[in-house]
């Protein structure tokens, strides 16, 4: 019934404003849509209360509280994931951590720097320009999204390519487990003893607790950069030299195609001088001391002609180099000049394939009567199809997510799988038995339910389940209804 | 022994059972119990895709055989062992290279793993991809484990380009300032007195590197890495005589043996409900536990 629904969540909001103060719980109409959301496209989240914690202890309240009063947990950085990990399901208890923004310590010997889960990405990165020392994970939202939701999510980037993805900048970190106590899972340096609860950790989706401090690794400044725009006349072209670049010893810091459209969309923006007519570029950045980068990008040059490149153009300054990364780094945004809805997929494939499925995704948009637009981190092949629509538009949706699961399953046929950064939230659940047997999600239940052996950590998430999200409160298992 | 279900096979259903590799670092973490069967893990390299920069590999192929094929196509993994050691072995162990800050550690090798669990069914954990969020990261967890989670089969592993060159310097300066003078070394070393330092990349660059190291700090180059004392413990803040510290990983190289240190109470309670769950009735590697290595 509607009024103990209400009278329930009254009781709840009354125990969370006494344990960690009334201006940290919101449960007026406009928190509880804002909160009912994510980055991704899915709608019909709806969480009973909100807190905003400021401390481990607060967080550890928090999670006390939600079980004493039966109810899930949703934790959540900003928002800017795009699988719907933070969307709330049946009315839990949504525990944002963006009041928890202190970097509270860098260590500028040691390489370590501790920061609170709500700190911004590249707020980090800006607080240490000078000291030749950033954090390497950069992924697109990087201005937005949180160092805890990049823990969350095991984020990548453009610059993971060589570096690695977030669990290998991840020392330790301090967690408000699922039954409310505190563990601190990792060391500063190296490895932990015994199991590597940390590295099980990273990329857990908030299903195995709360990261309440984060000792991240400070990787150095690289002495040499170059960075490299290389243009084609085929995309396959483009997709080819990639697997070439690779296969002749080269690991780029990193390596990014972005095809015609997204280059003509960027473009009036970044004024980066992108060829209009190319129909793939490639931005290939390399790093480290002055010799090797020098070989590499002679290498790469030669490997690019070799594989059909119109032109080879290496950033001659600094402003040229920003320009062409702003164009990577703001595509995103510039779509909605073309259509005012998008569906960005995240599935990573063998590299050596990459220019047979980039043709295989723009035949399989064709066929559905879809624009495709790919911008994406082949280096280590991770696809980015976007798929632009008018959402007004009678039918779209279905074609929109008829297409999607055909990209998702030539993925998995070609050997590749189904997220390489964006993470299974609600979004991919229902995949996850493409790539996995019942015996393999029976070993990462197992995972799971160690960490939260009742089930209140952001249940509904990751795993396929019996009882979808869907089918308790009618979020629709397809998505629809508003699209950004 | 050939492919994974006979593997699967040998395990069985039930009794205490362990896999035995190189069995070069049998004592670690303590032997496992009288009476546990032992089996062998499939051998060979399956598929190496030099451009992929992935490996399909056997856990029971020697270390070295891995690193010849390896070798062929200029490339190498992130794992190290003592002579005699196998791939499952050294996965098992979980110990990291002396080069990890540059080649990285043990743990972000493994991309896949085909294991047999506590109840003798196949499971896969991970991706054969090089980057990959796909579900839980059971890989990182069965990475330094002793095979007490499950028993693992088959691996991808990710591989790197070898380095042009590698050379190692030796003298007396301090960590701090061969860390401020190089970018990504592979190894920098402290005895309380004497650096060592392994540079690697491009022959210009290293010669670059030495060329400094030399002239501002007086290191020198000499042959090989310095040998290393036989026990391993965890950085305290204190250097006891005879030892060396690997400076950015926090192990110590000691003469000493140290027991390992006691993660705190949360820790235990979650790594137990781990060992259960994966392992209801303890059969997997019995008597041995990951929590009784000092580093």
């Amino acid at each position: 019934m509607w009024w103990t629904r209400r009278r329930s969540i009254e009781l709840l909001t009354r125990d969370l404003e006494a344990a960690i103060g009334a201006d940290r719980v919101a449960g007026g109409a406009s928190a509880l849509h804002l909160y009912s959301r994510d980055g991704s496209i899915i709608r019909g989240g709806r969480a009973g209360v909100v807190c905003l914690p400021g401390s481990t202890e607060q967080v550890a309240a928090c999670v006390r509280v939600a079980r004493a009063h039966g109810r899930a947990f949703v934790p959540r950085g900003a928002g800017t994931g795009l699988s719907g990990g933070a969307v709330p399901c049946d009315d839990p208890v949504v525990i944002s951590t963006t009041r928890m923004d202190r970097i509270l310590e860098v260590d500028v010997d040691r390489r370590i720097a501790w920061v609170e889960p709500g700190v911004v990405n590249l707020d980090l990165t800006r607080h240490l320009v000078g000291t030749g020392l950033h954090f390497a994970p950069d992924p697109s939202s990087q201005q937005a999204c949180t160092i805890g939701g990049n823990v969350a999510n095991n984020s990548g980037g453009p610059h993971c390519l060589l570096y690695g993805v977030t669990s290998v900048h991840v020392a330790a970190v301090e967690v408000v487990l699922p039954d409310g106590e505190v563990a601190v899972l990792g060391e500063e340096e190296g490895d932990a003893v015994g199991y590597d609860l940390r590295g099980a950790f990273v990329g857990g989706e908030g299903t195995l607790g709360i990261a309440t401090r984060i000792a991240v690794r400070l990787t150095p400044d690289p002495p040499e950069v170059r960075t490299l725009l290389l243009d084609f006349t085929t995309i396959e072209e483009a997709a080819e030299t990639v697997s070439a670049v690779i296969a002749a010893g080269i690991v780029p810091a990193a390596l990014e195609l972005m095809d015609q459209q997204v280059v003509r969309a960027v473009e009036p923006f970044a004024k980066a001088g992108y060829p209009l007519d190319a129909a793939a570029v490639l931005i290939v950045e390399l790093d480290g001391l002055p010799a090797g980068v020098s070989r590499e990008v002679e290498a790469v040059a030669a490997v690019a002609r070799d594989g059909g490149a119109r032109t080879v153009r290496i950033a001659a300054d600094e402003g040229e180099r920003a320009r062409i990364w702003k164009g990577r780094k703001g595509a995103f945004g510039a779509i909605a000049n073309i259509k005012p809805s998008y569906y960005l997929h995240d599935t990573v494939i063998p590299r050596t394939r990459l220019a047979e499925v980039v043709t295989g995704v723009n035949a399989i948009a064709e066929r559905h009567g879809l624009i495709v637009m790919n911008v994406f981190h082949a280096g280590d092949g991770n696809l980015h199809p976007l798929l632009v629509f008018d959402h007004r538009e009678p039918g779209v949706m279905e074609r929109v997510l008829a297409a999607g699961e055909e990209i998702v399953r030539l993925s998995v046929e070609v050997g590749g799988v189904l997220s390489g950064e964006h993470g299974i939230g609600l979004e991919k659940r229902r995949f996850m038995p493409l790539l996995f047997s019942e015996e393999d999600l029976a070993a990462q239940r197992v995972l799971r339910d160690a960490f939260d052996p009742d089930g209140v950590a952001n249940p509904h998430k990751v795993l396929p389940s019996g009882s979808s999200c869907g089918d308790v409160q009618g979020l629709p298992e397809i998505p629809e209804g508003v699209w950004v | 022994m050939s492919g994974l279900a006979d593997f699967r096979d040998e395990v069985g259903r039930s009794g205490p059972v362990c896999v035995r590799g190189g069995g070069t670092r049998w004592e670690l973490g303590g032997p496992p119990a009288g009476g546990t069967r032992e089996v062998r893990a499939p051998t060979g390299v399956v598929a190496f895709d030099p451009a992929e920069m992935t490996v399909v590999v056997g856990a029971g192929t020697p270390l070295a055989d891995l690193a010849e094929a390896l070798a062929e196509h200029r490339q190498e993994v992130a794992l190290e062992g003592p002579s005699g050691a196998t791939v499952g072995g050294v996965l098992a162990v979980g110990r990291s290279s002396l080069r990890r800050p540059r080649i990285g550690a043990v743990r972000d090798a493994l991309l896949q793993a085909d294991c047999v669990g506590a109840d003798g069914a196949l499971f896969t954990a991970g991706g054969p991809t090089v980057k990959n969020v796909t579900g839980y990261d059971l890989c990182r967890l069965l990475v330094g484990s002793l095979g007490t989670l499950a028993l693992i089969g088959q691996v991808i592993l990710r591989t790197w380009p070898s380095p042009e060159r590698v050379l190692w310097m030796q003298g007396s300066a301090t960590p701090e300032a061969v860390r401020n003078m190089c970018f990504r070394p592979s190894s920098v070393l402290w005895d309380g007195q004497r650096v060592s330092v392994c540079l690697e990349g491009y022959d210009g660059d290293v010669e670059a590197e030495a060329a400094a190291l030399g002239s501002h700090l007086g290191l020198e180059v000499v042959a090989a890495a310095p040998a290393l004392p036989p026990h391993r413990s965890r950085w305290t803040g204190r250097l006891p005589e005879g030892s060396l510290l690997e400076v950015g990983t926090g192990v110590v190289h000691g003469l000493v043996e140290v027991e390992a240190g006691m993660p705190g109470p949360g820790v235990v309670t979650l790594a137990a409900r781990i060992r259960t769950g994966f392992d209801p009735d303890g059969r997997l590697n019995p008597g041995r536990d990951p929590y009784r290595i000092a580093a």
